[in-house]
């Protein structure tokens, strides 16, 4: 029993050790992620809309008002936390976020995105008004990538 | 001997007269020109499809409406970095010259002074323009807000800066006609034109020579960016497999088939075709499926 107690407790720290490491693993990689992950929600949504703008799926009035509630929801979230300083290209693996963006950040970009999403929201119950915003919506995407992402 | 000599002489003496006629700059037929009146309403869309914002804007300038054409973007290229010219109707422009200067210099690429302009400003293109897209081109152009910045020289050494040699680079590398033949429905005309002539899309998608003269044998093909941030994509269909309508959406709204947007310069390009009426666009599109295929490089 007594030789038992120090193992345990080495386990125990093992443990706890680890758990740490996981909390504080890389919490730039982490912002990266997070930030990637958005962009796909915007693409998920907006890619709803565009199958049905293009005609490549029946448009479903219901399903394109969702899609661009949920574009509204997101460009509603607050993102400060996933643009950390030290996450730009060049500094970090895997993502293309040029320095620009740290050092001479646009506001009104944010602006934009926000009120094209707003205007596809208003639009969304017929198949001319989604055609009709397609445009908007992606010159604010553009703006941004055009600003602030390095090409491919 | 000495004959052969006498004769070696005055062929080297014609040779050189007949580079010095053929590397002449030419002109426009300003009688063409003269018959035509300006509408700067329709010149706001050659504008557009011509892209001149993109580079004859100031640095880092955001897109204004109406555009502020100030210059002073550079271009940095193996031959040297070029510098875009103030082209607003102030006189630090292009506010003395005549209509015929202007539109020798966009489809020619003729100065005002009468030397050969560098080809940055893509004048092989627009030699394809139509006379009236050009007139209607120069009234938009001298109803746009003055801007009295000094147009600064191109930072070109020898042996490019040799102006009369521009003239030999005409010579062998500006192209007579169209790319595409053929018989072409009148959407695939129009596309032709928009695409090869004002849009000139050729210029970035088509690779150069070492001399940076067009390789017209891969027309469209694309390769490495001039501006050396990453490659120029293949947009012939032996890479492009985007449906019409897919094309379409790009040059709307920049979407890319799976959602993702244009970045870098194809974002301009976007900004300027959305401008256009839906039919250009859709012209484009059936424009670049009838363009020759070219398979890209098999990986090594």
């Amino acid at each position: 029993m007594n030789r038992l107690i120090p193992l345990a407790g080495l386990a125990l720290t093992a443990l706890l050790t680890a758990s740490v490491a996981v909390a504080q693993m890389d919490p730039l990689a982490a912002a990266v992620k997070a930030r990637q992950s958005h962009m796909q929600l915007y693409q998920f949504n907006v890619m709803a809309l565009g199958g049905m703008a293009q005609g490549a799926v029946a448009f479903d009035a219901a399903a394109a008002q969702t899609a661009a509630d949920n574009l509204v929801a997101l460009t509603s979230i607050n993102q400060m936390a996933y643009w950390l300083p030290g996450t730009e290209a060049g500094a970090i693996e895997g993502t293309r976020a040029k320095p620009e963006l740290w050092s001479n950040f646009d506001m009104a970009i944010v602006g934009a995105l926000g009120e094209a999403a707003l205007a596809m929201q208003a639009a969304a119950g017929t198949l001319e008004g989604v055609q009709g915003a397609m445009g908007a919506l992606g010159g604010a995407c553009g703006a941004c990538h055009e600003a602030y992402r390095v090409a491919n | 001997m000495v004959r052969l000599l006498r004769w070696l002489v005055l062929l080297g003496a014609v040779g050189a007269g007949a580079a010095w006629f053929l590397t002449a700059p030419d002109d426009v037929n300003a009688a063409v020109y003269a018959e035509l009146t300006g509408d700067a309403g329709r010149g706001a869309l050659v504008f557009a499809a011509a892209g001149c914002a993109s580079c004859h804007t100031a640095p880092d300038s955001a897109p204004a409406d109406p555009p502020v054409l100030a210059g002073g973007q550079r271009f940095v290229t193996a031959f040297g970095t070029f510098l875009a010219p103030n082209i607003s109707p102030d006189v630090a422009g292009i506010g003395d010259w005549t209509d015929a200067e202007v539109i020798r210099a966009v489809t020619r690429g003729v100065g005002r002074d009468g030397a050969h302009l560098f080809p940055a400003l893509p004048y092989d293109a627009y030699g394809h323009a139509a006379p009236q897209d050009m007139v209607d081109l120069v009234a938009y152009l001298r109803a746009l807000p003055a801007d009295p910045t000094a147009s600064l020289d191109h930072e070109v050494g020898f042996p490019f800066n040799i102006r009369r040699a521009v003239g030999g680079w005409k010579l062998l590398f500006r192209g007579d006609d169209f790319v595409v033949q053929g018989e072409l429905t009148p959407a695939q005309e129009r596309g032709r034109y928009l695409a090869e002539a004002l849009a000139h899309c050729g210029e970035c998608h088509t690779p150069r020579n070492a001399l940076g003269g067009l390789d017209r044998s891969q027309w469209l093909a694309g390769g490495p960016n001039p501006d050396g941030e990453g490659t120029i994509p293949n947009i012939t269909p032996g890479a492009l497999t985007w449906s019409e309508v897919q094309i379409v959406e790009y040059l709307t709204s920049g979407f890319t088939p799976d959602f993702d947007s244009a970045g870098g310069q194809m974002a301009h390009v976007v900004r300027n075709m959305a401008q256009l009426p839906a039919d250009d666009r859709a012209a484009i599109a059936a424009y670049l499926k009838i363009v020759p295929a070219i398979a890209p490089p098999v990986p090594e």
